[in-house]
Order: structure tokens, then sequence, then C-alpha cells
């Protein structure tokens, strides 16, 4: 465990240094979420009927969905699956590590510390100047952090998930197109998936991707609670479990491969 | 116990074979040929401890795919291996604790951290007690004259540095087996010297077993007490330096260097055998079976001007060139699998 933390750690201080990249980010963010809230402002302007979701509950979401938009634009680890590419991944079992632990482990410094650097300053402008509401009670707080922390653990399962699936290169090059569309749709970061029209919803709450945002906003803001937001903390934690041993499966399964084809 | 045993050890790969041109392509994905090539048939040698072998052969021959065995990368078809009383890819988190492994071609360092942190983190990787740690740093920083760049991040080092960080790496968690797969490999001749002199040392001194492999003879015979020649999957000799060289050849060679002024005629002797020559320096070589080394002097002083003149044993390079193709044209006689 100690060796994870380790790497954990040292990955996290080596991607602190990347600040050009926040602020970028930061100021990205910002300007998209000034966009997406106008066009919000215009469809709750003209809209007669009743939305689920009130105009103030909308800002809130969208303006979480900027700070935290790198748990819903994935890619593979790079250096990994370059190491793929090269075969010179076999040489990674020399080191006394479990390989998935350690490819976790990269994959959730390399998501964590960029997250927060660009969530702390987005949600501190957005709080001052652009609408976003504080949650309504600490409790709600509380269960917000614990889910994003669960948001944090699926997203860095499937980045691991999509890398190792490079090891079998032509369907793994396919579905790394698939699934980042399929996350950007059904995350809510798109569009709040409350919005989503009724016969979609089924299909999405099922899937794991609301799990990345959509379910912290709406514990943040109150819009889920009780035995629905306890429903949506287990189908968070179900889908980490499923990923994580899904990813450990085929990476087992796709080194022997690796192995046999030499290298 | 030896050291490392193995016995009998196989392993194949499959190899796509794709015929060429277009419609060998769109062949290719209706039904791929698959053909084996065997990288190790059947090999066994053992290890005892302390032991510093040098482990060579032509390309292709089986050398890394051994080590990569041994090292717990690979798993081989079928064999034993005993290594410090682990089967490498059966218990293989526990047992590649207990070594070191450095791959010339790649570094186990990480390119953005600065060279002291890598250390910290191996340390942690390997969990290292802190004052053995400590200890062990300072000692290797010392030997391998680290101390100039241990703030720079790898990635900035020359490659002779970046090797040394890697011997340093590799032996951080005090291993008492150590495998180099080409260690020298590209280094400037100043780095290589200190790389030879830092593994003597660490096999004298720490009585760390080393098994190297290369393609520089000068390693070999600067370092290795013991040389495996592998080729075609199959162990060609195992044995000291000097056992090597007389299962391949007795010859040794005479270089004259003939005087100015006289008649610089070629060096016509019917008990030598002409291997090259420049200018006025000829490079004989002959068997001291047929003709004494004193007899053949004498003759060839009473019959030239000699201005200078010595006797060597042919350079190792020779003595495995030689060996490598009387292995193939003993191969050429039979049917062969292997393309």
């Amino acid at each position: 465990m100690r060796a994870y933390l380790a790497i954990l750690s040292s990955r996290i201080r080596t991607l602190l240094q990347y600040r050009a990249a926040a602020i970028a980010g930061v100021a990205t963010q910002l300007f998209f979420g000034i966009v997406r809230m106008m066009i919000f402002d215009a469809f709750y302007r003209s809209s007669a009927s009743a939305v689920p979701m009130t105009h103030e509950q909308t800002i809130t979401y969208i303006w979480l969905g900027q700070g935290m938009i790198l748990l819903a634009l994935f890619g593979v680890d790079k250096d990994i699956a370059e190491m793929i590419r090269s075969g010179s991944v076999a040489y990674e079992l020399t080191r006394p590590l479990d390989l998935y632990s350690l490819w976790f482990a990269r994959a959730l410094s390399g998501r964590a510390t960029p997250l927060v650097m660009r969530a702390l300053p987005i949600f501190s402008v957005a709080l001052l100047f652009l609408g976003l509401q504080p949650p309504p009670t600490i409790a709600n707080a509380v269960v917000f952090l614990v889910a994003a922390v669960g948001a944090l653990l699926l997203a860095s399962a499937i980045i691991v998930l999509l890398t190792v699936l490079l090891l079998w290169t032509i369907s793994g090059e396919g579905i790394n197109r698939l699934v980042p569309a399929l996350i950007f749709f059904c995350s809510g970061i798109a569009i709040p998936l409350p919005l989503f029209p009724e016969w979609l919803q089924s299909a999405i709450a099922v899937l794991p991707f609301r799990a990345l945002m959509d379910t912290p906003f709406r514990l943040y803001m109150g819009h889920l609670s009780g035995a629905a937001a306890l429903s949506a903390l287990v189908h968070q934690w179900t889908w980490i479990i499923v990923v994580v041993l899904a990813g450990r499966m085929i990476l087992a399964r796709g080194l022997r491969r690796l192995v046999v084809q030499g290298g | 116990m030896a050291h490392i045993t193995v016995e009998d050890l196989v392993k194949t790969f499959a190899v796509a074979h794709r015929s060429p041109g277009f419609w060998g392509s769109v062949k290719g994905v209706l039904k791929r040929d698959w053909h084996e090539v065997r990288a190790l048939d059947r090999i066994g040698f053992s290890i005892e401890r302390g032991e510093l072998v040098g482990y060579i052969g032509p390309n292709g021959a089986g050398k890394s795919t051994t080590i990569k065995i041994l090292s717990g990368i690979l798993v081989p078809d079928s064999g034993r291996v005993s290594v410090i009383g682990f089967t490498p890819w059966l218990d293989r988190i526990a047992y590649v604790g207990r070594i070191g492994v450095v791959f010339g071609q790649r570094t186990q360092l990480w390119w953005d951290l600065p060279v002291i942190e890598s250390f910290d983190l191996l340390r942690d990787i390997y969990a290292v007690p802190k004052h053995r740690y400590r200890s062990c740093r300072d000692e290797l920083i010392e030997m391998l004259d680290l101390g100039g760049f241990l703030d720079t991040s790898v990635r900035q080092l020359s490659l002779g540095q970046r090797m040394r960080c890697d011997l340093a790496a590799a032996l951080l968690h005090e291993p008492e087996l150590l495998f180099l797969d080409e260690p020298t490999i590209g280094l400037d001749a100043v780095s290589k010297l200190a790389v030879r002199e830092f593994i003597a040392e660490l096999n004298k001194k720490r009585g760390v077993t080393v098994i190297l492999t290369t393609h520089d003879m000068d390693d070999i015979e600067a370092l290795c007490s013991r040389v495996m020649v592998i080729g075609d999957g199959r162990i060609l000799s195992d044995g000291t330096l000097s056992e090597l060289r007389a299962s391949v050849t007795r010859e040794r060679w005479l270089t004259v260097d003939l005087a100015e002024g006289g008649p610089a005629a070629l060096v016509n002797d019917p008990d030598v055998r002409l291997i090259r020559h420049e200018g006025r320096r000829f490079c004989l070589s002959f068997d001291p079976q047929r003709v004494s080394v004193p007899d053949l002097i004498a003759r060839i002083a009473r019959n030239y001007a000699v201005h200078d003149l010595f006797v060597e044993n042919p350079p190792i390079e020779t003595i495995i060139a030689r060996l490598y193709e009387s292995r193939a044209a003993r191969a050429a006689g039979r049917p062969v699998a292997a393309p």
C-alpha cells in the first residue's frame, strides 16, 4: 500500500507544477460555462411547460460541471499506451508491484491533481459572481464530497479499463473513441440529466456514467435525498467495483497474451 | 544448492506470417498463418552464488528470452527454473523484490523526477528500511560517482550518467542477484570502463551474483570468469574463456613488422596462414601443435628482415564468430524449421 501511496504523492507533486495548464483550463471552463448559462437562460425564458429542475438549480449544475469537467473528459494514459504499443510494458513486471494497482494510482493522481487545481478557482468565481448556489445544508456538502470521491475513483477505473483494452489493439482503439462520446452525453456534462426525456431516463439510470457528474451534483443541490440518494451511491459503488474487476481481468489476460506474442 | 538452476527450458513464440503483396494481405485478414519459432530449445545450466557469468549469443539466439524468464517477465512453455528458491513466474512479486534487473535499452527511473526522488520512490516500492536505505544509497552514490547530478531529472542525463543511475536503482534494495542485459550498449569508452569497474567491485565485495548479456566482448574479457554461449535456442558452450577458446580453435596469431629498407616481401611460410597485411605489418595465424612458437619465430627471422613481432590469442570476437559459423554450417546440413 505504501508503495502505491508513494507513487501517488510523487505524481501529484509533479503535476502540481503544471500551473499554466490549470490557469488556461480555468479560463476556458469559465468561458464555456457563461456560454452554457446563456443558452439555458434562453431555454428557461421560452419554455412554457413544467421543467424538472429550477433555473437556479440548472445554473448550479452547470458550474459544478464546469469545475469538475475533468471527470467527464477521458483519454487513456499516454505513457502506458506507448509502453503497450512498444511492448515494453512487460518490463513493468520487474517491479515488485501489482500492475493494476500501480496503473490505478497513476490514473487517480493524474485526474485528482488537475481536477482540484481547476475546481477550486472555478467554484470560487462562480460562487461570488456567476450564480453558483452553496449547498443547502452541511449534510449536502458532505454527501457531495463522498460522491465526488466516488466519481474520481470511477473515472480512474474507467481510464485504466480503456488503457488496458489497448492490449487488444483494434477493438481497444474503437472503444476508446466510442466511450468518451457516450460519457459526454450520458454523464450530464452536455445537458443536465434530469432534463432528458422520460424514455431515455431508464437507460441513463443503469449506465455507469451518471455517477461521474450527475450523482454528486444532485446530491449537492439536495435534488436527490433519502432513499434516492442512497440508491445513487449504491449505483456508483457497484459500478466502481464492476469496472475495477473488469480492468483487472482484462489486464491479467492481456499480459498473458502479450507474453505469448513475445517482445 | 545452486543459486540458479534451469532445466529443460522451452519457450516458443507464435509469429504471424503474411504472404507478400496485396492478395497476401487480403488473405491475411481471412486466415492468418502462424508458425512457431522456438526461442529456447531445452536449455539447462546452473549458477552458483557469487559467480559472474557472461551470457552471449548472436541477435535472436534466445539471450533476452532467457533473461526475461529468469527475471519473471515471461512464462516459459515448459521446464523448471529455480532462482534463490523461487520459480520466477509463479511468485513474481515476492521474487522480483529480491533481485535486481537492468536493461541497457531502457530505464527503470522516472523521466520527470530528479534522480534522488526516483531513488526515494524505489525505497518505498521495495520497502527498504530507512537506515539501511540511507547507508546503501550513499555508498552507491559514492561508488558510481552520482553526486553531481542527483537533483537533475532523468530525462536530462547523458546515457552514461543514466546507466550509472540505473545500476544504483537496481541495487538499492541490496539484491543478492543482478541481471544485466547489455549494460554497456551505446556507452562511450570512459563510461564503459566505469560500469565495468563497478560491476567487478560489486561482485567481489558484496558477493552479488551477476548474469550479464552483451555484444561487447571486452565486457566479457574484463569481467566474466565463466561464459555461456547460446545459439538457436541451445547452449553451445559453457565454461571459462580459455576453455571456450580451446574448444573452438587452437590457433594463435603472430604479428610481424618487417624492417624499413628491407624488401617488403609477403611473408610466405608453409605453416602459417596470412590473415591480413597492412603495409609492412603482417598478421599470421598458426597452429602451435604443428609448429612451436620459437621455431616459427626463428624461421621467419632467418628469412626476413624483422623489425618487431608478437604472438597473441585471436580476439574473443573471432572465437565467437567461429563458434556461430560452425553452428550455422552444421544447421545448414539438416532441415531447419525456422526461417
